[in-house]
């Protein structure tokens, strides 16, 4: 259940969510790609609502917004190559040589360039969640939505896959991270959400949100997280 | 099509029908109860008999699970009688059904004694459990747990499979069908109704299972 | 007894008996072969069926649950008289083997239809979700993504129906379907010593079932361990 949230992200902008678990955090990613059904209140791409109920809406946002998921999600019957170029190709109809080129580039940009054949059960937690970027990369989103991506893996792996979101944010692209990882979350965001129980506490910049947490419950937060 | 459908004629044989349900039923416990212990007796040989043993119940098994019920009840209803045992219909469909069903029985709960984690009875003997204990508290629950959606769901089918007595001449359900349509040739609404109460019948059985099987072994199921 | 079984044997297996005995094995494997495959392509469409989404499809996913609940708990022979019986006042002129088939097929539909779904369900619904998002149709999902993971877990039991059916088909006797078990009747009823006759018929179906069986068995065990 969610309640009482509003805010906006800017084109470059990267939004951060963070709070305790069953915050709602994942939830509110969820409903921006319809993947959750929102009951009331509205969610605005490009100054135009969405209506979720709306088939042809729902496609038509879907298209505009990628997600990578906090279990990769990866298509366990297809290579790392066909999983980042199929969707470009079978969904928006584009041509296959041009996506298959550009996937190869999505992929070598994440650091996997050998492993374009290689098949999810293959790839370690860290290798999957970077063609899981890729994926999202090669759809081409006005924003790219992040769902704690690094919270499923081995704490070894985590690093290779902030990397490539740094990357990322370093090309300026629209993201909304929901994370655990505090310090990436304070070198990227430009705003820090901190959410708790479905609702939205506080927003402002990470040095604010991370440091100088002004409600109770934000304070607690940082108290644990910070704590190892 | 020249022919309209009279249900109203077929109702009035709903009780007889209904009557011959519980034939049905008798046949199908009967034989479902005969063919546990059947089944029992054979898992037990299977996984603990010596290689003579195994090899006989691996043969019945096979035999009974590869063949049609319908045609071994036709074995010992015609054949028998040339070794002098004579058995009336009813006899002959019980004791069909009830090896046939002492066959996958048995391979239930092979299946069943199978699955019993070497690591539950370390744990049992750890604890300090008595083999005595080790059955009642650990290897038992845990079987009956395991066994019960298999072997429900067998009871189902035979159930149905009770169906084929009809052949023989037994009143059970279908073998009533049979009969009305004799009498009234409505045939197709007297073996749609036939159908229904089998529908009813195997739904209300598939339901009281669930329950005692969440009730007795906790065993999760779903309703729908 | 035994004496007069041994007497029979030469006076048995003449080659005319032989003829007929194989000629109806022939229809016992083709009548469960047929029946279930077309059944198994209805019984995917009816799984499909089950997979729509929308206020509009609810009628059709209704037909398709009653329909697989109906014909899983009706005994074969009463869905035979059925099928008979409604040819019969149709004036379809079908011969019994035809009827005999469609009823094989309207029963393996609904035990197919469970198999898919059971088969399309083993799919990590976390893959659904993500071709979901990236807006691909229901179409494309079982296309690309469902089916090619989803067959090996529908194949094996698919397989094991086939051959379980292959003695259900002894019921076809009834209504005059020169198969196995009518051949048995007839030879029985032509004199010929019970054990004897139904003593081959027994032996000629474990030697249809028992090694397809076994197969059936080996292959479920190869797709298990085999990935892709």
């Amino acid at each position: 259940m969610l309640a009482g949230i509003g805010f906006s992200v800017e084109k470059g902008e990267i939004v951060s969510l963070i709070g305790p678990s069953g915050s709602g955090k994942s939830t509110l990613l969820r409903v921006l790609v319809g993947l959750n059904k929102p009951t009331s209140g509205t969610v605005s791409l490009g100054g135009r609502a969405i209506d979720y109920t709306n088939r042809r809406a729902l496609r038509e946002a879907r298209d505009r917004f990628a997600i990578v998921f906090q279990q990769y999600n990866l298509f366990q019957n297809m290579t790392a190559l066909r999983n980042v170029a199929i969707a470009p190709v079978k969904v928006k109809g584009r041509n296959a040589a041009e996506v298959e080129k550009e996937a190869v580039t999505l992929l070598e940009k994440v650091g996997l360039g050998d492993k374009l054949n290689a098949y999810p059960d293959e790839l370690s937690g860290g290798q999957q969640q970077r063609v899981a970027i890729a994926r999202a990369l090669a759809l081409r989103p006005d924003i790219l939505l992040l769902d704690e991506v690094t919270s499923a893996l081995d704490p070894e792996l985590v690093k290779e896959v902030l990397d490539s979101v740094s990357l990322l944010a370093r090309e300026g692209m629209t993201m909304l991270i929901v994370s655990h990882e505090m310090a990436f979350v304070r070198q990227v965001s430009k705003k820090v959400v901190f959410m708790d129980e479905g609702r939205m506490v506080e927003i402002g910049p990470p040095g604010e949100i991370l440091d100088r947490p002004k409600t109770g419950r934000a304070r607690e937060f940082m108290a644990k997280i910070l704590r190892h | 099509m020249n022919y309209t459908l009279h249900f109203g004629q077929v109702l009035q044989y709903v009780p007889y029908l209904v009557q011959g349900a519980w034939i049905s039923f008798q046949i199908a416990f009967l034989a479902f109860l005969g063919g546990m212990v059947i089944g029992l007796m054979g898992a037990t040989a299977k996984m603990f008999g010596g290689l003579w043993l195994r090899g006989l119940v691996n043969a019945y098994t096979a035999f009974f699970m590869n063949t049609p019920q319908l045609v071994q009840i036709y074995f010992f209803f015609f054949a028998l009688p040339q070794a002098g045992i004579l058995l009336g219909p009813y006899e002959a469909v019980l004791i069909g059904m009830t090896l046939n069903a002492g066959a996958y029985s048995a391979e239930i709960q092979r299946a069943g004694f199978l699955s019993v984690h070497k690591a539950e009875l370390e744990a049992a003997e750890t604890i300090g459990f008595s083999l005595l204990q080790t059955v009642w508290h650990v290897i038992l629950p845990h079987i009956c747990r395991v066994l019960f959606p298999p072997l429900s769901n067998h009871y189902i089918i035979m159930t149905l499979g009770t169906s084929m007595a009809a052949i023989f001449g037994v009143e059970e359900l279908t073998g009533r069908a049979f009969n009305v349509n004799a009498r009234t040739f409505r045939s197709i609404e007297i073996f749609t109704v036939t159908a229904g109460i089998y529908v009813l019948v195997t739904i209300v059985a598939s339901f009281l299972l669930l329950l005692l099987g969440r009730w007795l072994f906790r065993v999760k199921g779903k309703i729908f | 007894m035994l004496t007069a079984f041994f007497e029979e044997i030469p006076a048995f297996f003449t080659y005319y008996n032989g003829l007929f005995l194989l000629q109806a094995a022939m229809r016992t494997i083709g009548l469960s072969a047929i029946g279930c495959v077309v059944g198994f392509l209805l019984g995917f469409f009816w799984a499909i069926v089950r997979l729509l989404s929308g206020k509009a499809t609810l009628p059709a996913r209704l037909a398709s649950i009653l329909y697989v609940e109906f014909f899983r708990r009706v005994p074969f022979l009463v869905t035979l008289m059925i099928v008979f019986f409604a040819c019969q006042v149709l004036k379809l002129g079908f011969s019994v083997f035809t009827v005999a088939t469609i009823s094989v097929c309207l029963i393996a539909a609904s035990y197919t239809a469970e198999i898919v779904r059971a088969g399309f369900e083993s799919v990590p619904l976390k893959q659904w979700e993500a071709a979901e998002v990236m807006n691909f149709t229901l179409a494309q999902k079982l296309r690309l993504i469902i089916i090619p993971q989803a067959w090996k877990v529908i194949l094996p039991p698919a397989f094991s129906f086939f051959i379980a059916f292959i003695k259900d088909t002894a019921l076809a006797s009834q209504i005059g379907v020169i198969e196995l078990t009518y051949v048995g009747k007839v030879l029985n009823n032509k004199g010929y010593s019970a054990s004897l006759v139904f003593g081959t018929i027994l032996i000629l179906y474990f030697i249809i079932s028992y090694p397809l069986a076994r197969f059936g068995a080996r292959m479920e065990k190869r797709l298990a361990l085999s990935k892709h």
